[in-house]
């Protein structure tokens, strides 16, 4: 506890240093209000406390936590007032209590620390549980309410209730409600408090329920367990609605690995294995770039986009040129050749860089989460991976739907050489649509680069996984492999929780080898003359 | 006569008169006999003597070089590009490893008369029933066919019936073994998990660490190989081998003159995945340990990267694939453990954009040249049609 | 325990050992019924409300302009196609919506492709063997040995379709026209009761075309011969009856004179010969 508190004082401290201007002109009150603490005969000194507590300085909570344990002292010769940072030794470090800097290291002897006894401590407890609700910015207050559920007690109920009262705010109030009605129904048996209770998803709550549906007061305890049906059937609710978040979120971290395959071996007919070290390839990109730029996370995330594409792009040509353009026709081969080359490249990886993981910063932006409720929170970074993922497809389907270079590759998809009989340049659509399909997964590896470690493995861990995306959502279907990687996501996350991680993709992978026979085409066949080839 | 194969023999027989396979159960057989040799008589200090860990390390590449086989036979004749034959050989391998496991008895480290060390460690009151029997050589040795076997007949069966051809049998055939190889690892299944199974001790009552169990494992993997070897010819030389060719070229043409394409893919796949359990089988106890590593991905496509380097669709091309290419990986890792993968990954890319026919075509081209000189040949006015 | 009872049966032979005697029933005449067969591709309907009914025995040309459904018609009687309504029987006993493409081959369904398609890496041999009328089941198959009837049987089919001296040769190697020769050889090592011939003289030489002509004329009669052709004057030297087929469906039937004078024909197929 001790601890927690000092690393708070230090916290505050900090804070104040940076905030020491407007607290000037309040100095000479504070000072006064010290003073009188020092001064006042234990018997009083309560009194002041409440009058340090209730002046809404900023400052008083650390005076008065710096009291409690004994750390606000006096220098005796120059009359200031300190709080000891570090009481070890002859000469101890403080900081001053006004201002909050630390000056330095202080005679033992000089210092005349104020005392403080058991009462006064309790007292000092109660004060410092609510102090908090006292302040200026409600965001704090709420913080504060929150953290009071559950904690509350006889000592502190009248405070609160009146606080309650007071406050303006709904949130807060709301909150502070509901950590009065706990303390109630724990100590009280309230029924009231139980209706009050009802649908409340804190933890404290629901532990207050419980205990009161055990209770010997056979209403008391009909009430609470209604309560906790209720409770129990929002949880549920918010369970699904999290796994389906997971779910979702999975399934867009499979749209992205798969849907640059999709383009490559659906519409191309190539078969890419070394689409997972493209992947692999956009990932390092994202970490060199935070090599570059250094403090600047965020900016270098998002130059990582177009270049991370333009990396896997240059790679995919690379490929397509020296490798594919010779195998043409004999999709073993190419998946046999690109297979090697995907040795080479994770190699490549681990001889230049480094066969550990890399760490690749998460930008304050994309880090923490949105509460929705307290048992339902999104995290941040997967909902932008979210967009991303449908940002990329979108842009996909445009690309394929909308311009020439889309005409021009289904065109050489469906008939080569009557499109090439029409002037169109068969070699060079070729060397853009891998570069297109090469390029999102380049895009795929700066998403995976923000939740999965960064190394030489990277891309093997997603090659099979994009491919049962394709191939269940229906080779040369755009849509398809959208709903493939989505619904596989889900039923992934649907299956973890009883099966386990592990078993969960066995039985996904199993899943989809007898979907594969019952319907080789996938989800979305392509049907009739073309479906032929 | 310039007719090679003789129609009207049987097919058990047939083999025995082709003087491709003579040649190579005369070359593979002597060298067996030749290895086994100076590793019994030489001194230890002579310069051709053959070391117990040489003999062991040549042993090790020719279940390779059957798994390899097994992989030519579905891929070369049949035209299924199987990713996943590594599953098979594991299998065998496990079904060999739970029996040897079985033959510690107590002398484990838990001293568990029943249960392996592995269960004793997870707290496992009692075998499971899949490990019953294998106490038993000839239910374990069964178990090494049947494991493989039906595991493929399975999977072919689904797969074939609907037609599932390609790379989308490559890609599901990866994910198969991906899939076990996943399941493996996990301690639940009770194959050890991660570590698998090791720390063997004596098959059929000899101790394992002996020069002559080992000696004698060398010798039934040669033997393996040449049975093996014998009976994808026997296949291959029959009209059911060229029923397979067909449905490799032009599988709906093969239906409509009225075969069951899918009954024959069933036949051969089920045929090699047992082969390459047999393989897993003689390996494991020379390398002392199976665990779910052999089932990874990786080691599938390499093997049919041994096949292809080799020489697809001509049985030896595989064995010699795989021969080279293991030794030439005892050699990289020793030397340049780095430099290993940029070679194999290099192999992929040469062997099928350079060397699409492989070594056995290159061998192929020397002969027919000078066959076709020395022959006047009839038709070729038909051939500059070509 | 039925199919062991089957097999050990000694009261009468496999129908693949009795190539002479079809098991199929033609005595009510016909021996391809089609009756209202659709079929239909994303929407667009391939075979629409189609009927077609070949009497054994007789040679039947079937012409049409692109896409009038010729193709999609013989993938339907092989089963490659399953037809969205209709059906298609074979004799009066065997549904051949029932069976799969192996079945309707070993029941006496014989079919040449229109692009001609053989065993490219065996030899002209080896493609007549694998096509000879015998059990094509995997165990009798893997241990089949060629017998001498089998080896004349052979050398018969290898003469009449003139590729001989080339037995030995990869199919692979054949000139277009000899492929098609060799596919017409495979039909007939089938021994079917009914061929279907898909542009049969396409890349052949007058003199070929003229011996394709004789060939086919000389089958029917003993079998039932339908051909897909485009080549007019090959089908007019062939024909006794013509069906024209137009958008999935029959336009017009009859002789060649017939045909050629009806005023519908000419519009939609003729005409554009002219």
């Amino acid at each position: 506890m001790s601890i927690i508190r000092s690393l708070r004082l230090l916290l505050t401290a900090c804070l104040l240093a940076l905030m020491a201007l407007p607290a000037q002109a309040d100095d000479a009150q504070a000072k006064s209000l010290l003073k009188q603490l020092a001064d006042a005969p234990n018997a009083k000194k309560g009194a002041v406390i409440s009058d340090i507590a209730s002046s809404g300085d900023e400052r008083a909570r650390q005076w008065l936590e710096a009291f409690a344990d004994g750390k606000l002292a006096q220098n005796e010769e120059t009359g200031d007032f300190v709080i000891v940072l570090e009481n070890r030794g002859r000469n101890w470090t403080v900081a001053d209590a006004l201002s909050g800097e630390e000056i330095g290291e202080v005679s033992r002897r000089d210092l005349d620390s104020i005392r403080v006894n058991n009462a006064l401590r309790r007292e000092l407890d109660g004060i410092l549980s609510v102090i908090d609700l006292t302040v200026q910015d409600p965001e704090k207050r709420l913080t504060a309410a929150r953290e009071l559920r559950g904690s509350v007690d006889e000592t502190l109920i009248e405070r609160i209730t009146a606080l309650m009262e007071a406050e303006a705010n709904s949130d807060v109030k709301a909150a502070l409600t509901e950590a009065i009605a706990i303390y109630k129904v724990d100590a009280l048996g309230d029924l009231d408090a139980v209706a009050q209770l009802s649908g409340s998803l804190n933890i404290d709550a629901r532990a207050a329920l419980t205990n009161a549906a055990r209770s010997d007061n056979a209403e008391l305890a009909a009430a609470a367990q209604t309560a906790l049906d209720q409770i129990e059937q929002k949880l549920k609710l918010n369970n699904a609605a999290k796994t389906l978040y997971f779910g979702i979120s999975l399934g867009s971290v499979l749209v992205l690995a798969a849907i640059g395959l999709a383009i490559t071996f659906g519409v191309m007919g190539v078969i890419n294995m070394a689409h997972g070290e493209l992947i692999m390839l956009g990932a390092y990109t994202t970490w060199g770039m935070q090599q570059l730029l250094p403090g600047q996370p965020g900016l270098a995330l998002i130059l990582s986009i177009p270049a991370g594409f333009m990396v896997a792009a240059l790679a995919g040509v690379a490929i397509e040129r020296t490798v594919i353009q010779h195998l043409k026709g004999r999709p073993l081969e190419t998946l046999l050749a690109t297979f090697g080359i995907s040795l080479i490249l994770q190699q490549l990886v681990r001889t230049v860089i480094s066969p550990l993981n890399r760490t690749v910063v998460t930008p304050e932006w994309m880090s923490g989460s949105i509460m929705i409720n307290e048992a339902l929170s999104l995290t941040l970074n997967r909902l932008y991976i979210i967009g991303f993922a449908l940002v990329v497809f979108a842009g996909l389907m445009l690309i394929m739907r909308k311009t020439r270079l889309g005409l021009e590759v289904r065109a050489v998809t469906q008939n080569r050489a009557m499109a090439r009989s029409m002037g169109i340049k068969a070699t060079r659509v070729d060397i853009m649509t891998f570069a297109l399909g090469s390029g999102v997964a380049g895009l795929a590896g700066v998403a995976l680069s923000q939740i999965t470690n960064v190394g030489p493995n990277l891309g093997q861990n997603y090659i099979i996984d994009s491919f049962m995306v394709v191939v269940f959502g229906g080779v040369g279907n755009l849509w398809g492999t959208l709903v493939a990687g989505l619904s596989l996501g889900t039923i992934n996350q649907l299956l973890e929780p009883w099966a386990g991680a592990v078993l969960a993709k066995i039985l996904v992978l199993v899943f989809i080898i007898l979907f594969i026979q019952k319907r080789p085409r996938g989800l979305f066949p392509q049907k009739g003359r073309a479906a032929e080839g | 006569m310039t007719q090679s194969t003789n129609y009207g023999q049987s097919w058990l027989t047939r083999p025995f008169t082709e003087r491709s396979t003579q040649i190579f159960l005369a070359v593979l057989l002597g060298a067996v006999a030749l290895v086994t040799f100076l590793n019994l008589t030489m001194p230890e200090d002579s310069a051709l003597h053959v070391s117990t860990y040489t003999v062991t390390l040549m042993g090790k590449y020719l279940c390779y070089a059957l798994l390899a086989v097994a992989v030519d036979l579905v891929w070369g004749y049949l035209g299924i590009l199987s990713l996943g034959h590594g599953a098979f050989f594991a299998l065998g391998g496990y079904a060999m490893g739970m029996y040897l496991m079985r033959q510690i008895g107590d002398r484990g480290v838990y001293g568990n008369p029943e249960l392996p060390d592995f269960m004793v460690f997870l707290n496992w009151q009692e075998l499971p029933w899949y490990w019953y029997g294998f106490d038993m050589a000839w239910f374990a040795f069964l178990m090494v066919l049947l494991a493989p076997g039906i595991l493929a007949f399975i999977f072919g069966y689904l797969a074939f019936r609907s037609r599932v051809t390609g790379v989308y049998l490559s890609i599901i055939t990866q994910a198969l073994t991906f899939a076990l190889m996943l399941a493996f690892f996990r301690n639940e299944m009770g194959f050890g998990g991660n570590n698998g199974l090791t720390d063997f001790m004596d098959i059929l009552g000899f101790d394992l660490r002996t020069d002559g169990a080992r000696l004698g494992l060398f010798v039934a993997s040669g033997i393996a190989l040449a049975i093996g070897y014998l009976i994808c010819r026997a296949i291959v030389g029959s009209k059911l081998g060229r029923v397979s060719v067909a449905c490799r070229d032009a599988e709906a043409r093969t239906r409509f003159i009225g075969y069951r394409v899918e009954r024959i893919q069933l036949f051969v796949f089920v045929v090699s995945a047992m082969l390459a359990g047999v393989a897993g089988a003689l390996y494991v106890p020379q390398v002392g340990i199976i665990n779910p590593s052999e089932f990874s991905p990786l080691f599938s496509i390499e093997v049919v990267v041994w096949v292809a380097l080799g020489g697809r669709a001509t049985l030896y091309g595989a064995v010699i694939g795989a021969l080279i290419v293991n030794y030439a990986k005892t050699v990289f890792t020793g030397v340049m453990p780095d430099a290993w993968l940029f070679a194999l990954g290099a192999l992929f890319v040469l062997v099928t954009v350079f060397l699409p026919k492989g070594i056995a075509g290159l061998l192929a081209g020397l002969t027919q040249k000078k066959a076709s000189t020395d022959k006047s040949v009839a038709g070729t006015a038909q051939e500059a049609g070509v | 325990m039925s199919i062991m009872t089957e097999f050990t049966r000694r009261d009468r032979v496999f129908e693949f050992l009795a190539p002479t005697q079809s098991p199929v029933d033609v005595r009510h005449g016909p021996i391809l019924y089609l009756e209202d067969v659709t079929v239909s591709f994303d929407g667009f309907k391939a075979i629409n409300n189609l009927n077609l009914t070949i009497d054994d025995g007789e040679l039947r040309c079937i012409i049409g302009p692109n896409g009038a459904g010729k193709t999609t018609m013989m993938d339907i009687i092989t089963g490659k196609t399953r037809p969205d309504t209709g059906s298609v029987w074979f004799g009066s006993r065997h549904n051949l919506l029932n069976m799969n493409e192996p079945e309707i081959a070993t029941l006496g369904i014989g079919r040449k492709f229109q692009k001609p398609t053989v065993f490219e890496a065996l030899t002209v041999f080896e493609n007549l063997e694998l096509s000879m009328a015998a059990d094509k089941r995997v165990f009798p198959t893997l241990t089949a040995a060629l017998t001498g009837e089998h080896q004349d049987r052979i050398d018969e089919v290898l003469d009449i379709i003139g590729l001989s001296d080339l037995r030995e040769r990869l199919a692979g190697i054949l000139s277009h026209g000899q492929k098609q020769w060799l596919e017409i050889g495979m039909l007939l090592m089938q021994k079917p009761r009914l061929l279907l011939v898909d542009e049969p003289v396409a890349g052949m030489t007058e003199q070929e075309m003229e011996r394709t002509a004789e060939l086919l004329t000389g089958l029917a009669g003993k079998q039932s011969v339908v051909v897909v052709e485009h080549d007019m004057g090959f089908v007019r030297s062939i024909a006794r009856k013509v069906t024209v087929l137009h958008q999935g469906s029959v336009l017009a039937e009859g002789s060649m004179d017939q045909v050629s004078a009806d005023p519908d024909v000419v519009k939609v197929y003729l005409g554009e010969d002219d």
